[in-house]
């Protein structure tokens, strides 16, 4: 059930940061930048259709990409908490996508030589989507870490606000293990020090400290999860729970 | 935030020996941002291989107001076409 569980992890990452992304539609601060969002959304939404549906497909319990998006509760979730946290502005949004983009890209980067033909088809495919969202994510922070002295605040806020969260991406445990030990997996604590790396020279360039806080939030991996989850959940999931099988 | 953004025209090239071509225009704070920015709003549907950006400011148009002068003098010149020329046998592809 290891697979199941990896897959797991990897499309809830993509489907919960799709629905934060996707609540800037028509929100961003420039209609440039609504469709910038709405693009990068759609990219980690493909991600996530891949994943999910193959993780039915392993599971073998006849659930398809729907109901497992849909008709699961916040507890059967197993994304990270990075991705489920609110975007209190266009800054914890950028902020949360550098971190996630970073992560991203690295582990598709690893999983492109998979053992897992699925795994690293998608991998080949989301690697170059993740290369351009670190990317935007990474010119916009150090626009707005270099900016003004309001938009310097405001990205400093939003690191030290979002920073313990990352620590999480990195956990090894016995799926990532396991996964790990068969080829067909990453262990996320080999990515970290690359990561770090990426993140610090965006951090610099924009000016922007590297936070020293020591919390370490946990849990997203094995279903716990933060209230945020619930609440966006529930706006994701209300219209397929009220008209089950609804088509456009 | 529109106050510091500017106003970019956006020329994409569709694929590899046409020229760019004007596609619309954007607003961005810089050029980094506005080549990104045309990605995301003009090439989503795999429009093109190639994107320019040019500040608007950066162009000089001719005048709606000069259209007599720098256009209607070319109307009764039909000499400058090649057309006066007998086409040489054999010649099918010209």
């Amino acid at each position: 059930m290891s697979l199941f569980e990896y897959l797991l992890r990897l499309g809830d990452d993509s489907l919960v940061m799709t629905q934060r992304l996707g609540e800037w539609s028509a929100r961003a601060p420039e209609m440039e930048l609504d469709i910038a969002l709405s693009n990068i959304a759609l990219d980690q939404l493909g991600a996530a259709r891949l994943f999910l549906t193959y993780a039915g497909e392993v599971e073998g319990g006849g659930r398809d990409e729907d109901a497992l998006a849909y008709l699961r509760d916040d507890t059967e979730f197993r994304n990270a908490q990075l991705v489920e946290i609110g975007d209190t502005d266009f800054g914890t949004a950028i902020v949360k996508l550098l971190f996630l983009s970073a992560y991203q890209n690295l582990l598709y980067r690893a999983l492109v030589t998979s053992g897992d033909e699925r795994i690293a088809a998608i991998a080949a495919k989301a690697v170059k989507e993740t290369a351009y969202h670190l990317d935007f994510a990474s010119i916009w922070t150090v626009r707005l870490g270099d900016g003004t002295e309001e938009s310097h605040q405001r990205m400093q806020a939003a690191i030290d606000e979002v920073w313990p969260f990352t620590h999480e991406l990195f956990e090894s445990d016995d799926v990532t293990r396991s996964v790990a030990e068969s080829g067909i997996g990453v262990d996320p604590a080999t990515l970290r020090e690359a990561w770090e790396k990426t993140i610090g020279t965006v951090l610099q360039q924009a000016t922007l400290e590297t936070p020293t806080s020591t919390w370490k939030p946990t849990g997203g991996r094995t279903g716990v999860h933060t209230e945020a989850l619930s609440y966006l959940l529930a706006e994701m999931q209300v219209l397929h729970r009220a008209h089950s099988g609804a088509r456009w | 935030m529109t106050e510091h953004s500017q106003l970019w025209e956006v020329f994409v090239r569709p694929r590899r020996g046409l020229s760019h071509t004007h596609v619309g225009s954007l607003h961005a704070p810089d050029a980094e941002v506005a080549l990104r920015n045309a990605r995301d709003v003009y090439t989503r549907r795999q429009e093109g291989v190639s994107i320019w950006v040019v500040p608007a400011a950066a162009i000089t148009a001719s005048s709606p107001d000069e259209k007599d002068s720098f256009f209607d003098p070319a109307a009764d010149k039909v000499y400058r076409h090649p057309t006066f020329y007998e086409v040489p046998e054999g010649a099918g592809h010209l």
